[in-house]
């Protein structure tokens, strides 16, 4: 959104709908057409599920939900699990340059720190680790993951643009050099291997059920923490600074406090992101932080769509199944050239993402009747931000 | 709710991504389903390619089948990342429902596949080219079979014809993981057994692009240096070396001076003449066994479409375990059944034909095999390639010591100052 657009925003005094298509912020000026509940004492979580809720909700948690129970473990595991731990990973760079307007090139990294601190403290089939309990491992992982999110934030918040993107980059690339030559903490190009779960509750959180679920949750906590985080005062801030730094330096924000915020926040999903895919992979080595992982975040995050927190995993989803079955689909050298030309067209063809191919998708098909009849989407809301 | 035409869509789309994604669970009789496992990304993407046509010529030479069964190959590739590897071995394991799987490429993949193999304990693994010690040293998989000699075997013979050429003291330039420790480990065993010095080491990371700093270090009182990289970084560290102004003679390690180094078109491939190596290959070993492979390699896979003058290292090992996999279904007549049971029997009683001897192997499902000590030379074409120096036949794992002597070659394992 531009600075006029944020202005004509302010003055009409309607919410701000940024970033987020047919925001929630926008609904309460629909007529509810029939709300059965509106003059009922029904609970408060009844009314706020039966206002919130659409179709498209409710079939995508009983598609999460119930889909590993048809799926083989092959496709719960590796095809679910890694998108969702990927998309959390994602989930924080979204965070930051959808909402923030920083794109940030470490946020692989924070994950891997997370994952090496739970490698180095915890257990692994190498010699290094110190071997503590999981328990005591989990909050040392988050707060270095933290604590370095922080420092990546307060080194990069007073750039702009492609400066965030060098200087986040360039510390990416330093902590995977830093981990490919270290060996008495980081063990070198081997890195750790036999990295597991802890089995808590007597399950056995590898399998890929219960992995598939906690991977899940983690997840799910991490959209609706964004969701929720982007319509606080911090979140409107935030929005803000991204739309016009100066202005909201004007009105008394400080701008470089709210990016290190961000950037701490960030940190907390990656970092949750970070432990996953340790615990997925089974290990850890500098291969797991290189800048290819570093440009793969990126590409997940754009692939989705930056607009939406379920845009990265909409583009994990894709970026895995590609990863995944290309080689099926053309012949073993070529498949890395299927990988690019699809990224390249849904880049071309939509510069939202998978996100925006969705709402235009849904502006053809909807176009004309109503989806619901509790709510109509008006088309406008779907238009594409201007760049 | 009202039923309108969006919400029928959109079940239907998921009506349909839910059958795709249990459409994998079918398995089917029929043939044989072997993955294959090799790297097609990244530093050792030229080996890998060629790891491929060793497989497949394996089965070319077969017609397709063994033991009476069509056997099917499904690929996959990595990029020598364990992680990588093993993501794309349970595609082929739990996805393509493969019955054998024979792979990874490098080391650290051939560890994280074993850990991974023995959650799998109805697919037979047969390794691909990984060369790394541990992985059937330390706490070996029941179902992982490796048909070809690692690293450190690969090595023997070398110290010997070091001395025999009277370099007495030798630095060591090596990537830093788990391979070049164990082909560093095969060369001193012998080396400093028979007096010879290494008096310093220098680890350098796996992909780097700057050699100057080892450069600048090697000591001028060596007689020759133990060059380990692989692929692009023998590359790189050669034609630095060599506008820095060295000269001191080089002994490669066994994929340093392998066919994709060899076919390097720079100027500065000259410097290689004269490399002493081993290795479990040689292009001009004269076994009739031998030449019928690589004549038969050359006729499946001409220049002209992509292959090599003639076969490399990753070539001919992926081939040797590709055979393994296809002689063990022939000797059980394609039977399965029962855990695979009757067929990793076979395997571990197997005596396998390979071009270059026989392969036994050892109760950790290693083998034992011969290595060749090899010469670069220049043919009259212009094209370099090894020549046989010596044979070393029946090389173990333990590299001729008592096992409780035996420790795995590491940074500092061994050390002769």
């Amino acid at each position: 959104m531009s600075a006029a657009q944020w202005r004509k925003a302010m003055n009409s005094g309607t919410s701000i709908r940024a970033g987020v298509p047919a925001s929630a912020a926008a609904r309460p000026a629909q007529p509810a057409l029939v709300d059965p509940y509106a003059h009922s004492d029904a609970p408060q979580w009844l009314k706020f599920l039966w206002r919130r809720l659409s179709a498209r909700h409710v079939f995508v948690a009983a598609f999460v939900l119930l889909f590993p129970f048809f799926a083989t473990p092959f496709v719960t595991f590796q095809i679910g699990a890694q998108s969702l731990a990927l998309g959390l990973i994602a989930l924080s760079l979204t965070f930051l340059g959808g909402y923030g307007g920083m794109v940030s090139l470490a946020q692989m990294t924070v994950a891997g720190i997370a994952g090496y601190v739970m490698a180095i403290l915890g257990t692994s089939g190498t010699a290094l680790s110190l071997g503590w309990p999981w328990w005591v491992v989990l909050p040392f992982a988050f707060a270095i993951a933290v604590a370095s999110a922080v420092l990546i934030g307060w080194l990069s918040a007073r750039t702009e643009g492609i400066y965030t993107i060098m200087i986040t980059l360039a510390m990416g690339v330093a902590f995977y050099y830093l981990a490919l030559q270290n060996y008495d903490i980081f063990n070198g190009f081997q890195g750790f291997q036999r990295v597991a779960p802890p089995t808590v509750f007597g399950v056995n959180w590898r399998a890929p059920l219960p992995f598939y679920f906690l991977v899940l949750f983690w997840a799910l906590a991490g959209y609706f923490l964004v969701k929720h985080v982007i319509r606080t005062p911090f979140g409107i801030a935030l929005q803000g600074i991204r739309d016009n730094p100066r202005r909201m330096n004007a009105l008394g924000y400080s701008v470089v406090t709210h990016r290190v915020a961000a950037h701490a926040l960030a940190g907390v999903i990656a970092a949750t992101g970070g432990v996953l895919m340790v615990w997925y992979n089974g290990l850890i080595t500098p291969g797991s932080v290189s800048t290819s992982w570093l440009i793969n975040i990126l590409v997940i995050a754009v692939l989705g769509g930056m607009k939406h927190p379920i845009g990265p995993f909409l583009g994990a989803i894709a970026f895995v199944l590609l990863q995944t079955f290309a080689i099926d689909l053309i012949d073993r050298e070529r498949f890395n050239l299927l990988i690019g030309g699809v990224f390249l067209a849904i880049v071309l063809c939509s510069p939202d993402g998978l996100l925006g191919l969705w709402s235009r998708a849904k502006a053809r098909l909807g176009s004309g009747q109503a989806s619901s009849p509790m709510r109509s989407t008006h088309p406008d809301t779907n238009r594409r931000r201007q760049p | 709710m009202r039923v309108t035409k969006r919400t029928v869509v959109r079940s239907l789309i998921g009506a349909a991504i839910a059958g795709a994604f249990a459409g994998g669970a079918w398995a089917q009789q029929g043939p044989v389903k072997i993955g294959l496992l090799a790297t097609l990304e990244g530093p050792f993407a030229a080996g890998g390619a060629d790891g491929m046509r060793g497989a497949e010529l394996a089965l070319k030479q077969r017609g397709g089948s063994a033991g009476g069964r069509k056997v099917e190959i499904i690929k996959a590739s990595s990029d020598a990342k364990p992680d990588v590897a093993v993501n794309a071995t349970r595609k082929l394991v739990e996805q393509d429902k493969v019955d054998i799987m024979v792979g990874p490429l490098s080391g650290s993949e051939g560890i994280a596949v074993k850990d991974y193999a023995k959650t799998q304990p109805n697919t037979t693994f047969i390794n691909g080219s990984s060369g790394a010690q541990a992985t059937t040293l330390v706490d070996p998989a029941p179902n992982f079979y490796r048909f070809n000699t690692e690293g450190a075997q690969w090595m023997m013979g070398l110290g010997k014809a070091a001395m025999d050429k009277g370099y007495k003291r030798v630095m060591v330039i090596a990537e830093d993981y788990s391979f070049p420790y164990s082909q560093v480990q095969g060369f001193m065993t012998e080396f400093c057994r028979l007096g010879g010095k290494v008096p310093t080491k220098a680890w350098v990371p796996l992909g780097g692009k700057d050699y100057s700093s080892v450069i600048a270090k090697i000591p001028k009182d060596v007689d020759a240096l133990l060059v380990v990289l692989g692929g692009a970084d023998a590359v790189n560290f050669l034609t630095q070396y060599e506008s820095a102004g060295g000269d001191k003679p080089m002994l490669g390690g066994s994929i340093t001076v392998s066919q994709d180094v060899l076919n390097y078109k720079g100027k500065r491939r000259d410097s290689l003449v004269g490399t002493l190596s081993a290795g479990p290959v040689a292009d001009a070993y004269d076994g009739a066994d031998w030449k019928t492979f690589v004549a038969d390699y050359q006729k499946n896979y001409p220049v002209s479409a992509g292959g090599f003058p003639s076969p490399s290292l990753f070539a001919y090992v992926y081939y040797q375990n590709m055979k393994a996999a296809l002689d063990g279904l022939e000797a059980v007549k394609g039977d399965l059944s029962d855990g695979q049971k009757k067929y990793r029997d076979a395997l571990g009683k197997m005596t396998l034909k390979t071009p270059t001897g026989d392969v036994k192997l050892d109760s950790n499902r290693q083998a034992i095999g011969s290595t060749f000590v090899t010469e670069v030379v220049k043919d009259d074409k212009g094209n370099l390639f090894n020549k046989v120096v010596r044979k070393v036949d029946d090389v173990d794992q333990l590299l001729g010591m008592k096992k409780e002597d035996f420790k795995i070659g590491s940074r500092d394992v061994p050390d002769c100052p």
